[in-house]
């Protein structure tokens, strides 16, 4: 699925938050969205899946404007893990997952096998059917952010938006979630504060003050530069000698390393 | 092949409609001893004359003095308390899922004060010169305060916990007006009166009064059950229910005008009921989890057969004298509710 936004833009109170931002995201390609602290990062995403209102410029699906799709069309379309969402409902895990099937359901059709068998794939993936049954407040914060993926996917969605997924997991369930995305064949665009793992992406975006200021291949956006004018760190690549995969090392811009 | 499928496909319908089958003769057993149980004993045999005759003309020969107990006093009674039993749970369902907020309920988010103050103002200060019925009142009182509530909830930030905060302060606002114009215009009489109808009174109720209540609680679970699924989806806020295909903007429209609706044909029916908007959901979950397809009818259900019996309680507690039945509700539903809390902690 292809997304685009043409001199998208979002206010608050008079502030701009995002700013004339243009991107053409790619059928199929992973996107990764990348940028200091309030850069706008999950505004840009929750502008692109349409959530805010009162939206500057536009964006477009497969060339049609998402303002003229019904929500329901979207969200079979546009999947989205925000950050941190609670609930106090005493859900279970599964039932949690169960939500994302929402936009596929008609108000009395019951679950279909097929439907069971869609949210069962979708626990399994992110490693979590054994705690299905567990209720929603005993779940950790990775858990629960694992649930939250799996009901992204439960969506069945083309277009897959992640802000931050990685925040709250171990290490392992970080690595298996960015291997889990890579093998998805959808398109994705996910915010990530390590750079690192951005370096896996087949394009990175750079936000600085709402604005994009960079777009293109991994290696070429992420210079000394310009991880040094943004980011305020000095950084490094490092070459793995087993892969020759390369890995950024930071440091203080003060440690003149 | 075919004999081998069709039971996967039938098993998850059957224990639904067996299930709604005990819903529904628990419900008719409800209404039953809501007209059996009274201050003038009657018998089944007599009830079932009685209703024979008044519903396909069996032509019984049945005392006329009981005749009229049953169908004109005891059966509309019932069956207004159930209609409102159901239809206040129905309003704290929807206003606890829209708010996430377990605390939600036409009482708490003020409609029920408004509902009485119109109420009240078309009553004691005659407002509309008799072109307005008590009805009609209440149901502004409540969009009125309603809209001042979500008005006031949206300036100050539009959380859920900013909503039950001018729900509180809207609540007390209303509440006020009401006595201030009981204070100001009322003689003793009319005061007791209204006092007494504000607490909760089934006594007036007439045929007329079934024909308001039961269509709009009707009204109000087939709406609920055509968003079941959007309300589940607001378990994790607006945006997650947005993002998951629910127009939120336009579900919020409909369920809370609705729910404002029917609270406000409650109130101007048998006064302002407490504490089953509140309790009634939350035993509900407290039976069947928190998905919306069966807490909805649950809810409605259970609401309908608490109603009923403390109609029968506030009959019955002191012979020859009736107790307003929001007292009843407050006095069961403020410990039942207190229990519900406990156990919900001691699970998680």
């Amino acid at each position: 699925m292809r997304i685009e936004t043409f001199s998208l833009g979002w206010s608050s109170r008079g502030r701009r938050i995002v700013e004339d931002v243009e991107l053409r995201i790619r059928p199929g390609e992973t996107f990764g969205l990348i940028g200091p602290n309030g850069s706008g990062k999950s505004t840009l995403l929750r502008l692109m899946a349409g959530l805010l209102p009162r939206a500057q410029g536009r964006v477009e699906l497969d060339g049609r404007p998402l303002a003229t799709l019904p929500r329901g069309e979207i969200a079979r379309r546009i999947a989205l893990v925000a950050q941190a969402a609670d609930t106090a409902e005493r859900l279970n895990a599964r039932e949690a997952v169960e939500l994302g099937r929402t936009p596929w359901l008609s108000p009395f059709a019951p679950f279909s096998a097929m439907d069971e068998a869609i949210v069962s794939d979708a626990l399994e993936a992110v490693d979590m059917t054994h705690m299905a049954e567990r209720s929603w407040s005993t779940l950790s914060g990775g858990e629960r952010q694992r649930i939250h993926i799996a009901r992204a996917l439960a969506q069945r969605p083309r277009l897959l938006m992640l802000d931050e997924p990685t925040n709250h997991l171990d290490i392992q369930h970080q690595l298996a979630l960015l291997r889990l995305i890579a093998g998805l064949d959808v398109t994705v665009v996910i915010a990530l504060h390590d750079l690192n793992q951005a370096m896996r992406c087949d394009r990175i975006g750079i936000m600085d003050g709402g604005r994009l200021i960079s777009c293109g291949p991994p290696a070429e956006v992420l210079t000394p530069e310009r991880l040094s004018a943004i980011f305020r760190v000095g950084a490094r690549a490092l070459t793995d000698p087993v892969d020759g995969t390369q890995q950024l090392r930071f440091h203080c811009l003060e440690d003149h390393l | 092949m075919s004999l081998g499928s069709a039971p996967t496909l039938v098993r998850p319908i059957r224990p639904v409609l067996s299930r709604g089958m005990l819903g529904i003769l628990v419900l008719m057993l409800a209404v039953l001893a809501g007209i059996v149980i009274g201050e003038t004993p009657l018998s089944l045999g007599q009830v079932g004359r009685v209703l024979a005759n008044s519903l396909w003309g069996a032509g019984y020969a049945v005392d006329p003095v009981d005749a009229g107990i049953i169908w004109s006093y005891r059966l509309p009674r019932t069956l207004v308390a159930a209609a409102c039993g159901a239809g206040l749970a129905l309003a704290g369902v929807v206003l606890q899922a829209l708010v996430r907020n377990a605390l939600a309920d036409p009482y708490l988010l003020g409609v029920s004060a408004g509902a009485s103050t119109g109420a009240v103002a078309v009553t004691i200060l005659g407002l509309g010169g008799g072109a307005i019925g008590i009805s009609s009142g209440a149901f502004m009182g409540a969009v009125l305060a309603f809209a001042l509530v979500a008005l006031l909830a949206r300036a100050a930030g539009g959380s859920p916990a900013h909503m039950v905060l001018a729900g509180i302060a809207g609540s007390q606002l209303f509440n006020a007006l009401t006595s201030f114009f009981i204070a100001k215009s009322a003689n003793a009489e009319q005061a007791r009166g209204i006092i007494f109808w504000l607490l909760g009174n089934l006594s007036g109720v007439r045929w007329p009064d079934v024909w308001l209540a039961v269509p709009a609680t009707a009204l109000g679970l087939v709406i609920c059950f055509r968003y079941a699924r959007a309300l589940d989806a607001f378990a994790f806020g607006t945006d997650a229910a947005r993002a998951l295909g629910v127009p939120v903007r336009w579900v919020q429209f409909v369920l809370i005008g609705m729910v404002t609706l029917m609270t406000a044909v409650m109130v101007s029916i048998v006064g302002a009921i407490g504490f089953v908007g509140l309790v009634i959901p939350h035993a509900a979950r407290f039976i069947v989890g928190v998905r919306h397809l069966r807490l909805i009818p649950t809810a409605a259900l259970t609401g309908a057969v608490f109603m009923i019996l403390a109609d029968i309680a506030s009959r019955m507690i002191i012979p020859g004298q009736v107790v307003p039945i929001g007292v009843v509700t407050a006095l069961v539903g403020a410990p039942g509710f207190a229990l519900i809390l406990i156990r919900n902690r001691r699970e998680s």
